[in-house]
């Protein structure tokens, strides 16, 4: 920033306005071009600074005490929320349920999202429709979808249940099985997210050159061949972007598992904590029922960690796919 | 890049104003500052039915100068707890009167800072107009500041289904009901009978609210606690109470007769509209729940009838002023206008919350009400009866949590996740805990 700057009030470089007589004028106009450019970019970090940097290191200074959200003292604990942390089954439980439906959700959804793009990206009817079709589920409001979810997948009154007695099969009680729930609240992210991914994909799919397939066919490949010799190599980076950004939203999950279980005390997520995630563990301890914010805030740091650790191996996933393109 | 410096400067001040009207607009607004004379808006946030509607007209026409706005009707009480903390904690956001939950109260005593000391404004001359166990829960422990004024208490009864009592060939008249479950173990044969006749609906919701009665009553009876004894010593091991409590539900969840709903989920709202259980254990407050999620078809299908065991108390609220309320004076005015024995009746009358005054209690407005939803049930006398002699449960610090607790331990034997003795072994480690979090 600072040798831009240099360089253009080195002598020599156009200089706008140059009325002899007005070294005011003058002064003026060079602490403009000395400060506006920190003025333009300014917008961006102060509300970055508030809502970003502020909140994280002041998180940090709350996990440090013994923080009861009502009281007024806050004695100063060291890393005592955080070594309690490391000997909590239940925030380790919660930890397993997150990577458990992150992995749940994201497998499936990108191979459907692929399915589909590849689908789009075929010479179709209404072609435009389609593709726009994809993403509604996306623009629909996460607790919406949540509460619609929640009604088919219940036990005694739901549609998924029904179905599955017309083919004979019991009924399932979605909510008290680890699998149940975690299959459930899957669904309910993969209907949400697929064709946001899926639009991504088919972004990528149109910039690979046509003559590819077109030789390729010549050589005899049939589409199927194509597909998973051309088009999935080349969208490579594509998938690891599609990835991160899934990992992003995945470990943070909330509304749809908090929904998922309705009634009383849904933060639980489960009487056995099924499918209760790391934010779900965060929101128990920081507020109802617990209020103790220090906890609260420790767990909140926690999960920044897995998230940098995770985002440590896919950069890694990147350049060992970078250097085997 | 050729910019003249003018219009340079003018972008600099628009992103600058840009920016800073983005952070003031960030800043929330600070409510009406509107002191003095003009005409000021006091905020009452509630959980559930309070039935302050009509009060609140009584009060506007008599004080022109206040109007009154009520926030958080109908929400659930594990919505709104967190939020009021919330509020408490920022110092910003909470109404001029706020509604607390008895469980939630010694939380919330814990801190006084937070409220304005009603016994500093004239509240100490309405002693007589509260039961004076409800009094007392409203002080905190050293009786030197008074947090909030009683509203309604939850004498308890058993609300049943007069169709599938039909149904399954029970007497369906309320007092033939109340004589076939003198005791629990009574209540536990007749839903055996009730279960044999396969009507298709379950006996009870959820042992989990059945288990909440029971405590609470053995609790009361015993030594007027459970899970905590009156010095704030964790006792959930060691309380015959509790234990009792415990093994008495364990019969129910045995016998099949429960319908395994989560109380307050969907599903549990759902099974009230297709008729899914025969009886529920009924506070005086869950009358108008029980309306609410039945819904108008099933008027005249319900009916009331008396509580297995001894009378006891589940719930009940209080009417508390946030020192952070501009309104201080206002607010304590209303909210003593709203605690009146008058006001309370007016409650009972709206939504069914059973009055916390003694005088309301023996008013002619309570003891002759009836209840047409409820096939035409005394409530008045039904719950009245009871809640002048009941005998009132202390609530330790970290009761909601450890509540919760307890609770979701009979669930996972309800729900067979559990067996009966690692659910109690569950119930008594959580419950630690909760405590020391």
């Amino acid at each position: 920033m600072a040798t831009s700057l240099d360089i253009r009030t080195e002598p020599g470089t156009p200089v706008t306005h140059r009325r002899p007589g007005s070294p005011r004028r003058h002064r003026l106009s060079r602490l403009d071009t000395k400060f506006s450019p920190y003025l333009y970019v300014a917008p961006f970090f102060l509300l970055f600074a508030v809502f970003g940097a502020y909140p994280l290191v002041y998180t940090l200074w709350v996990s440090l005490h013994e923080w009861d959200l009502l009281a007024q003292e806050h004695p100063f604990v060291g890393l005592a929320n955080y070594s309690a942390l490391m000997s909590d089954g239940d925030f380790w439980n919660s930890v397993y349920n997150t990577l458990g439906i992150f992995v749940l959700s994201t497998v499936p959804q990108l191979l459907l999202a692929l399915w589909l793009a590849n689908l789009l990206n075929r010479q179709l009817r209404a072609r435009t429709f389609f593709r726009m079709g994809v993403l509604i589920p996306n623009i629909t409001s996460t607790a919406a979808v949540a509460i619609v979810f929640g009604q088919l997948f219940s036990r005694d009154f739901g549609l998924v249940n029904w179905a599955l007695g017309l083919v004979g099969a019991g009924p399932i009680d979605w909510n008290t099985s680890k699998l149940g729930s975690w299959v459930a609240i899957s669904t309910m992210v993969d209907w949400r997210w697929t064709g946001y991914n899926a639009l991504i994909f088919l972004a990528a799919m149109q910039a690979i050159p046509r003559d590819l397939y077109e030789s390729a066919a010549i050589d005899g490949a049939r589409p199927s061949r194509q597909f998973w010799s051309i088009t999935v190599p080349l969208l490579r980076p594509t998938i690891v972007f599609c990835v991160i950004i899934s990992t992003i939203g995945g470990l943070q999950l909330f509304t749809e598992p908090l929904l998922f279980n309705s009634g009383t005390n849904a933060i639980r997520g489960g009487t056995l904590r099924e499918s209760q995630t790391m934010t779900m563990y965060m929101f128990e301890n920081a507020f109802a029922p617990n209020y103790n914010f220090g906890y609260g805030a420790a767990i909140a740091w926690m999960l920044f960690a897995l998230i940098v650790v995770v985002a440590i191996v896919n950069v890694l996933i990147i350049r060992r796919a970078a250097r085997s393109a | 890049m050729h910019v003249n410096s003018r219009g340079r400067r003018f972008a600099a001040v628009a992103v600058a104003v840009t920016t800073a009207t983005l952070l003031a607009a960030c800043g929330g607004d600070d409510g009406d500052s509107g002191s003095g004379d003009g005409p000021i808006t006091l905020t009452v946030d509630v959980f559930g039915q309070f039935g302050y509607e009509e009060l609140y007209k009584q009060y506007e026409a008599s004080h022109p100068n206040v109007k009154i706005v009520e926030r958080g009707t109908g929400s659930n009480l594990d919505e709104y707890s967190p939020k009021l903390t919330q509020w408490l904690a920022a110092g910003k956001g909470a109404g001029d009167i706020v509604a607390i939950e008895e469980g939630l109260l010694v939380e919330y005593k814990a801190n006084p800072g937070n409220f304005v000391n009603l016994l500093d404004h004239g509240a100490a001359e309405l002693k007589g107009n509260f039961m004076e166990w409800k009094w007392s829960q409203g002080l905190t422990a050293d009786g030197k500041q008074l947090i909030g004024l009683g509203t309604d208490v939850g004498g308890m009864a058993m609300c049943y289904r007069k169709d599938l009592f039909e149904k399954a060939g029970l007497p369906t008249e309320r007092e033939a009901v109340s004589k076939l479950w003198p005791t629990w173990q009574d209540y536990v044969k007749v839903g055996e009978q009730f279960k044999a006749k396969n009507t298709g609906a379950a006996f009870l919701d959820a042992a989990t609210n059945t288990f909440n009665t029971i405590v609470l009553q053995y609790g009361g009876a015993a030594g007027g606690y459970h899970y905590y004894d009156t010095s704030d010593n964790l006792v959930v091991e060691s309380n015959p109470a509790v234990k009792q409590a415990w093994d008495t539900t364990m019969d129910i969840i045995d016998s099949g007769l429960s319908g395994k709903y989560q109380a307050w989920s969907d599903d549990w709202v759902a099974a009230f509209k297709q008729a899914k259980f025969a009886t529920i254990a009924c506070p005086a407050w869950m009358t108008g729940v029980i309306e609410g999620n039945a819904g108008a078809d099933a008027a005249g299908k319900w009916d009331i009838a008396s509580v297995p065991g001894d009378g006891g108390n589940w719930g009940g609220s209080f009417l508390a002023v946030p020192k952070q309320s501009k309104h201080q004076a206002e607010a304590i005015e209303l909210a003593k206008f709203l605690t009146s024995p008058q006001g309370q009746i007016g409650a009972f009358k709206a939504k069914g919350p059973l009055p916390s005054s003694p005088q309301a209690l023996d008013d002619p407005a309570i003891t002759g009400a009836t209840s047409a939803y409820f096939s035409g049930a005394p409530t008045g006398q039904i719950f009245g009866a009871g809640a002048k002699s009941l005998k009132p449960v202390y609530m330790g610090p970290k009761n909601q949590a450890v509540r919760t607790e307890v609770e979701n331990a009979v669930r996972t034997v309800e729900l067979g996740q559990r067996s009966p003795a690692d659910g109690w072994t569950d119930a008594v480690n959580n419950a630690k805990k909760a405590a020391d979090k």
